[in-house]
């Protein structure tokens, strides 16, 4: 469903994602992880059709989104890791207007606006204006954006930043339904539980390079520690286990 | 003393602005050198206009007997006072962001920072964000009567000490107003409030100084007696204002008969406010900061007009619609864009009373006059259109900055986007445009042909000054500006007010010619002929055609490229 080939962004002489190669199958639940500056959010705002490659290419459904960029993005739903949105629209008009740009409108749209806002408990602040909303009400309406027009692909950046525990719980469940009825899920994450419960594969990508990807079960055995969880595995693979002594930092 | 190694120096808690604005200024990006050249040339020249003007202004003055310096001191007193009027208005304003919203708030309140040097720093800040063009401005004004006037090398310093108390009393006064706003009002509230009261201000300043015919006090004649003349110039206008102060210490030491008291009121004056301030400040400022953080506005939404409006769009289909919608809403709910109506209507309103006050009919004013100018009068009401169109047209895709990933992520085509755009902007704008040409026409009753001309040409600039505003909005965009009344002021929407200027001119030169020519056939009976209206005409609309879409399709390439 996601196919990156030889995928390359370079600002400069910095190259933030270094030929990436990678496919996300229909269906799958893929957790995209790496230490900060790694290169996760540039690739993932590549696949969104927000940023040009320098390099290679993005199918989406097997439409390249260079060629066919309307089409691609019809199929594709982005949740970014900023909730910024139009402060002086109401909750239920941002998602209204989501749907416009996805030429969707109507009952459809309505009933399932409402269902979504129901689900993230913000029904109640369905007609107040955005900019009353906290980082975490903010995050549940664009997540609710993404879902609203029922895409098969959803490219997620950081989902459960600001999210309370009732809702990340949501989020978690519902993407895993969502898989399982055939979409597919590209998700980045920090939390490295969430990336070890919820995903089918995992890629770990550090200095814009994939490092290791596979099930859990593969990162194991590529880090050769057949008992260690991701953390463990996380850190051994992206070399950040040699920190400094705490000592010595503390008393610095 | 360990107090004072816990709290960060007042000179600290600016380092960061500091630091900032040089990280800007050395920061090389593409085509920043061109840039500052042009900036740097365009206020060089507007620095020697202003100069050129008042220093034969003022010799012309010098040499009335009697009376000059008097006048001189009046216009000084005139400039003086709206700039106090000015600078009140921006501090009250910037002393919201500064005191109140500003970023690095946060930060600071949470620190180890002494409330006063908090105080003094914040205010620094308002002062250098709301006074810095004043100064700018002043500058020319300054040198003009130091020359005209034998000021010599100290007058640099008498200036100095008036002017820097007069930069402070506003602040103090304005920081002041908006302290005790914010306390009264939620923030978020407080900033809607003074943007409107801001501009009816300004606007009703405006049209007041309009109406008040300020052209007639230069002649004299109107008055019964030269001592009545004169009488009315020595009366202070406003003895308890700082800026009479600054004007009447300033006229003394360039008359050579120095008066040192207006130096001691303001310095007095502004040493006792700013310790007043800092009382106020201590005692009001963390309830209205912590009021600054409550403010949420809640909004019930107006259903009935927002229907109607669906229904009168749905031909559009679904994506324009809502795009359409969408703009509509954001501009009329966001009080720093819809206020600016107000000014606009002020501004329509000034110019309708120009065309009416025009004496361009009765004796002595020949037919071929009184169409000509009309025509002329396009070219006003071309800058109207491209003064309105920086103010509502240039911003649109600036202020999609913050959610462009949206937009670029959806299957929205930026073709739709910027037409979009194109239209909200444009269609409201020929309206307005059609209707200040046809009042303004029937106003100096103008023949049907000059009617036909006007209204030809002003519906072809209105869609080429809209074209330029897209073009060069999207071109120079001011993505992280959350002030949509600041991004006008840009380097890019410089760059667009250029350029209608030269659209305008061009079409306007481009018509000359037929309109010459028919009005000289009509006036004095000369030979008028078709095929140079067929080719004045067909040129200027050409160019106008010109002027809408090639910035359109350059904006539509350097959106798609565009990467957030």
């Amino acid at each position: 469903m996601i196919e990156l080939t030889a995928l390359t962004k370079r600002y400069g002489s910095f190259t933030a994602v270094d030929a990436i190669d990678l496919r996300v199958p229909k269906g799958e639940l893929f957790g995209f992880l790496g230490p900060n500056g790694a290169g996760k959010t540039t690739t993932l705002r590549m696949i969104a059709g927000i940023l040009r490659p320098t390099g290679g290419n993005v199918r989406i459904g097997g439409v390249d989104i260079a060629a066919d960029p309307i089409a691609a993005k019809r199929i594709l739903g982005f949740i970014p890791d900023r909730p910024f949105i139009y402060e002086k629209l109401t909750g239920i008009e941002f998602l209204r207007f989501v749907g416009g740009l996805y030429s969707q409108n109507g009952k459809d749209i309505e009933h399932r606006s409402r269902e979504l806002l129901a689900l993230f408990d913000l029904e109640q602040w369905r007609d107040e204006l955005v900019e009353s909303y906290s980082h975490g009400m903010r995050q549940k309406l664009i997540i609710s954006s993404a879902l609203v027009h029922k895409p098969d692909v959803i490219v997620v950046d950081e989902p459960m930043v600001g999210l309370d525990p009732k809702a990340a719980r949501i989020l978690k469940d519902l993407f895993r339904e969502y898989v399982k009825r055939g979409h597919t899920i590209m998700m980045s994450t920090h939390t490295l539980e969430v990336a070890e419960t919820m995903c089918d594969r995992i890629g770990i990508i550090q200095s814009g390079k994939i490092r290791a990807l596979g099930t859990m079960a593969d990162l194991r055995a590529e880090s050769a520690h057949g008992d260690s969880g991701l953390e463990d595995i996380f850190l051994r693979l992206t070399g950040e286990n040699a920190a400094r002594e705490f000592v010595d930092v503390l008393d610095a | 003393m360990p107090e004072e190694i816990l709290t960060p120096s007042f000179l600290h808690l600016l380092s960061p602005k500091w630091q900032s604005i040089r990280a800007r200024a050395t920061k090389k990006e593409k085509g920043s050198t061109g840039r500052a050249a042009v900036l740097g040339v365009l206020g060089v020249i507007f620095w020697m206009f202003i100069f050129g003007v008042l220093f034969r202004l003022l010799n012309y003055f010098k040499g009335v007997p009697e009376i000059g310096p008097l006048l001189a001191g009046k216009l000084l007193g005139l400039l003086l006072v709206s700039f106090f009027g000015m600078l009140l208005l921006s501090n009250v304003i910037a002393a919201l962001s500064t005191f109140f919203l500003a970023k690095d708030l946060d930060l600071l309140v949470a620190g180890p920072v002494d409330w006063l040097r908090l105080y003094f720093a914040k205010l620094s800040e308002t002062c250098a964000y709301s006074s810095w063009m004043v100064v700018l401005l002043a500058v020319p004004i300054f040198i003009a009567y130091g020359i005209v006037f034998d000021g010599g090398p100290m007058f640099l310093l008498v200036v100095i000490a008036a002017f820097v108390p007069f930069l402070i009393l506003p602040t103090v006064i304005g920081s002041a107003i908006t302290l005790l706003l914010v306390n009264a009002f939620p923030a978020r509230r407080t900033k809607d409030i003074l943007t409107v009261i801001g501009l009816l201000a300004a606007g009703g300043l405006v049209l007041l100084f309009r109406l008040m015919r300020p052209e007639q006090l230069a002649r004299p004649e109107g008055f019964r007696s030269l001592i009545e003349f004169i009488s009315v110039l020595k009366t202070p206008t406003s003895p308890w204002l700082p800026s009479e102060w600054v004007q009447t210490g300033l006229m003394s030491w360039l008359t050579h008969d120095p008066d040192f008291l207006p130096f001691y009121l303001l310095s007095s004056t502004s040493a006792a406010f700013l310790v007043l301030g800092a009382i106020l400040h201590r005692q009001l400022y963390s309830k209205g900061f912590t009021k600054a953080q409550e403010g949420a506005e809640v909004y019930a939404t107006q259903k009935k007009p927002s229907r109607l409006l669906k229904h009168i769009l749905s031909p559009l289909g679904i994506v324009r619609r809502e795009l359409v919608l969408k703009e509509v809403r954001l501009f009329f709910r966001d009080a720093t864009q819809w206020s600016q109506l107000i000014l606009l209507g002020v501004l329509v309103v000034v110019y309708v009373i120009n065309i009416k006050l025009l004496p361009i009919r009765g004796g002595g004013v020949t037919f071929f006059v009184s169409n000509l100018i009309p025509f002329l009068n396009l070219v006003l009401a071309g800058f109207v259109l491209a003064s309105i169109a920086a103010r509502f047209i240039f911003p649109g895709i600036s202020l999609e900055g913050k959610t462009m990933w949206l937009l670029r992520s959806s299957p929205l085509a930026m073709r739709e986007l910027l037409w979009s755009k194109f239209w909200v902007g444009t269609i409201p704008l020929l309206v307005m445009a059609l209707a200040l040409v046809i009042v303004t026409g029937m106003l100096m009753h103008v023949t049907e042909f000059i009617m036909l001309v006007s209204v030809f040409t002003i519906t072809m600039m209105t869609f080429a000054i809209a074209g330029l505003a897209i073009g060069f909005g999207t071109m120079y965009p001011r993505f992280e500006t959350e002030n949509a009344a600041q991004i006008p002021t840009s380097f890019g929407g410089l760059l667009f007010m250029m350029a209608s200027i030269v659209m305008i001119g061009g079409v306007i030169l481009l018509e000359a010619r037929p309109v010459f020519g028919y009005l000289a056939s009509r006036a004095f009976g000369a030979e008028s002929s078709p095929v140079e209206m067929v080719i004045g005409f067909g040129l200027a609309g050409l160019l106008c055609c010109a002027a809408t879409l090639i910035p359109i399709r350059v904006a539509l390439t350097r959106l798609e490229a565009l990467e957030v």
